[in-house]
């Protein structure tokens, strides 16, 4: 049967829609716009403390919207813990997948370290490191491990709040002293950001792993193994 | 612009906007909750596909970084408002 | 040096940050950072009325590379108004919420509020999308938080009409990027033109603005989120966050897009918003319950300010233009407050009752006198009697359409009128029934308080002293 809405006008909508995207976006890439924002961008990367251009841009020129993106993320975990507590997890894995994740977890947790500081000056940088961290707590979480890993709730809140704290913290004690909002001194910045850096990947890793767990930890959270 | 980078940028930007329609269509048609999900993660990787192409000037010059950044700002939002989602749907079904 | 623009921003966000860490003392951390979140904003408002126009370049980089915060005329009175409010919803919420919930509650509170001022004085176009989703996780994640099915549903569905707002948006913005080449308010301002692309952007930015700011026929999914959310948070999402959106498609339209501008454009905002006052307005007289009548207000209350864009539109500069644009803002800041007092007293009234079904109101209602005034005040307002600012805007709008020959908005603005007096005499005709008379005025201090003030402030502070808002849009925002 012949839907009208579904089969047609949406169809048909939507081919309308799509015919003036592509003209529009046509005109917009071969309009004049030619360098956009890149030549400006590129030559002050040697200012701005580190050497990749994408972390320049997330850490320094556009660091503000990265602070308000961690506090997106919390503000998602918060809304989860609202909902609910954390189900009752998975079954505890058997031996060949436990020995396995007792391996992978390490190497995460030691490339997501080396994925914090290698986004200085190459591809990687916090967001990448935090996901390998959360994925560390996931991979715990589908073994078995009850809290996928985190600490108690206490010590849980202080690492999730960690990033937007460190962060906007660090903004005003730059404005305090004069320098303006997360304006970084030129000697200092490489090392401010790699502090937010770490904070942040903190923040980010335990928000993933807290977040697929689906709830909010269990009010007397057994020791983090499920054995 | 040379031709070459033009044609990449036309040939991944529309990939970006055929993407952008399957996530809109799919959306607006399906009812179940993980499914208009998956639909606005599509749309919302249309859109990064085509913040991404229009980064891109040409195999050996470096690409416009602010897009870059962009995108990944726009990755961290869309996990978040995923995950929120995810567990409302959680919660109806308990 | 202390700049007062990032403080509004970055105080709720530490707040934030507190609460989580210690949620055993919610409610103390979360009143003393509101307090000071509300004087951060007062602050940037006062600091605009006497020095004009104020900037704050971020990372001291500056556009086109760097994002700024700006406050001009329009969002220091937008901001104004939200932080008052903001103010006396955290004063209500601290008697509302009780242990548990209150826990959940100020984290999520203060997010949102930093989500508001973020918005107010963003610059740029992508950081507007980042604020603009932390304002909506955050407002869907509170209108749940009674837990029950019917909340967790329309704020669902709240969520992801949300989200496919946001989208559209920020599609928008990549366009605007490819062709122009900047993401600063004003500099892409500057190089728009009119042509497809800027016709495209504005559809999709605008378009997901105005699902977001939930005007008629994309409203249906605000009466119910608004009306299974708890008071406080009702007060907050209707008074204050449909109003964020509304800000940001007013200043895209005044800022952004004034160069390709044209009338069919404005008139069928103008005709959408005329349907959402006329089914607004009617759904909210047929409505049985008190919050969902108010929800269904704010649906048509919103209609009256698209109203607006066909007659700014068809207005020339000047004079004239200007007093319509002042007028619009006096309505929304109007709206604010009273909507806000509507939803509080109601909320006041339900956790009395037990139940907000109309029919059965009248002993309950009559009980609380405090309760039942601030709902008569902010139904003033929401009418648009003397001596309210409704009254006032509503009359510049109504001479500027006339003096236009615009005669069909004057049309509906009358029927809304009359509408809302209806529904507005409804709930309070069952308020004076033959009850014994009650012996006190105020019954809770704490929750009653809050909503009387901004029913006066609705009622006579933006009716009798709106002069004080023409001088704060001087600054920047006619022209």
């Amino acid at each position: 049967m012949i839907r009208p809405l579904e089969h047609i006008l949406i169809p048909v909508g939507l081919i309308a829609v799509g015919g003036l995207l592509g003209w529009s976006f046509f005109l917009a890439v071969t309009g004049e716009a030619g360098e956009r924002l890149a030549a400006v961008a590129l030559a002050h990367v040697p200012d701005s403390g580190v050497s990749n251009p994408v972390t320049s841009v997330l850490l320094n020129f556009r660091a503000y919207d990265t602070l308000l993106e961690l506090a997106v993320l919390l503000a998602a975990l918060l809304g989860i813990w609202s909902l609910g507590t954390a189900g009752s997890g998975f079954q505890p894995a058997a031996s060949v997948l436990d020995g396995m994740v007792a391996g992978f977890v390490p190497l995460l947790i030691l490339s997501a370290g080396y994925m914090l500081w290698v986004g200085a000056y190459a591809p990687g940088g916090a967001f990448q490191a935090g996901a390998l961290l959360g994925a560390a707590g996931v991979m715990l979480a589908l073994a078995g491990h009850r809290n996928a890993g985190l600490p108690s709730e206490g010590r849980l809140r202080l690492l999730v709040a960690l990033g937007v704290f460190v962060f906007a913290m660090t903004g005003l004690l730059l404005m305090v002293v004069g320098d303006g909002f997360l304006t970084y001194p030129r000697g200092l910045a490489k090392w401010l950001i790699l502090i937010i850096e770490t904070a942040a990947t903190l923040s980010i890793g335990a928000t993933l792993a807290a977040a697929y767990l689906g709830g909010r930890p269990a009010a007397h959270p057994k020791s983090g193994e499920a054995t | 612009m040379t031709g070459q980078v033009l044609y990449a940028q036309l040939l991944y930007g529309g990939s970006g906007i055929v993407l952008v329609l399957l996530g809109l269509w799919s959306f607006l048609v399906h009812a179940p909750l993980l499914r208009k999900l998956i639909a606005i993660n599509v749309m919302g990787a249309g859109v990064f596909h085509i913040l991404v192409a229009i980064a891109y000037r040409g195999i050996d010059t470096a690409p416009d970084p602010v897009p870059h950044a962009l995108v990944l700002t726009g990755i961290v939002v869309a996990v978040s408002a995923t995950a929120l989602a995810l567990a409302f749907g959680k919660r109806l079904d308990q | 040096m202390i700049d007062a623009l990032p403080l509004a921003v970055t105080l709720p966000l530490l707040g934030a940050c507190a609460v989580t860490v210690s949620p055993a003392h919610a409610r103390g951390l979360g009143l003393l950072a509101a307090v000071l979140t509300a004087a951060s904003g007062v602050g940037v408002t006062a600091a605009v009325w006497s020095d004009g126009v104020l900037r704050v370049d971020l990372g001291g980089w500056g556009a086109p590379l760097g994002i700024a915060l700006e406050a001009d005329g329009l969002s220091a009175a937008f901001l104004v108004m939200a932080n008052v409010v903001a103010l006396a919803v955290s004063v209500y919420a601290g008697g509302y919420f009780k242990s548990e919930s209150a826990r959940h509650f100020w984290p999520l509170w203060l997010l949102l509020w930093s989500a508001l001022n973020g918005l107010f004085l963003a610059t740029d176009l992508f950081n507007l999308y980042v604020t603009l989703e932390l304002l909506g996780l955050s407002a869907a994640a509170l209108g749940a938080l009674t837990g029950t099915r019917e909340a967790v549903a329309a704020n669902l569905r709240y969520l992801l009409v949300g989200l496919l707002g946001s989208m559209s948006y920020l599609l928008g913005v990549a366009l605007v990027y490819a062709a122009y080449g900047v993401l600063d308010i004003g500099l892409v301002a500057e190089a728009i033109e009119p042509g497809p692309i800027a016709w495209t952007a504005m559809t999709l930015m605008i378009g997901g603005l105005i699902l977001k700011a939930a005007l008629f026929p994309m409203h249906f999914w605000l009466p119910p989120a608004h009306a299974n959310a708890p008071a406080p948070v009702s007060a907050a999402l209707s008074a204050l966050v449909v109003k964020a959106a509304f800000y940001l498609a007013l200043r895209l339209w005044l800022d952004v897009f004034a160069p390709v501008l044209n009338e069919a454009a404005a008139n069928l905002l103008g005709i959408l918003g005329a349907a959402a006052v006329v089914w607004g307005s009617w759904r909210a007289l047929r409505a049985d319950r008190l919050k969902l009548l108010a929800a269904y207000s704010t649906v048509a209350q919103m209609g009256y300010l698209f109203i607006a864009f066909p007659l700014l539109a068809a207005t020339p500069p000047g004079l004239a233009r200007d007093n319509l644009l002042a007028a619009v803002v006096l309505l929304a800041l109007t709206h604010g407050f009273a909507k806000a007092s509507f939803f509080l007293a109601a909320g006041m009234v339900q956790k009395t009752a037990g139940h907000d079904r109309i029919d059965e109101l009248g002993g309950a209602a009559q009980a609380l006198p405090a309760a039942t005034f601030a709902i008569g005040l902010a139904g003033v307002a929401l009418i648009g009697l003397p001596p309210s600012g409704t009254f006032l805007a509503k009359w510049m709008m109504l001479e500027q359409a006339m003096i236009l020959g615009l005669w069909w908005w004057l049309f509906v603005m009358m029927v809304g009128t009359l509408l809302a007096a209806a529904y507005v005499f409804r709930v309070l005709s069952r308020a004076f029934n033959r009850e014994p008379t009650p012996y006190r005025f105020v019954n809770d201090a704490r929750t009653e308080l809050p909503a009387l003030l901004l029913g006066l402030i609705a009622t006579f502070g933006l009716g009798i002293a709106a002069q004080p808002l023409w001088a704060l849009l001087e600054q920047g925002a006619f022209g």
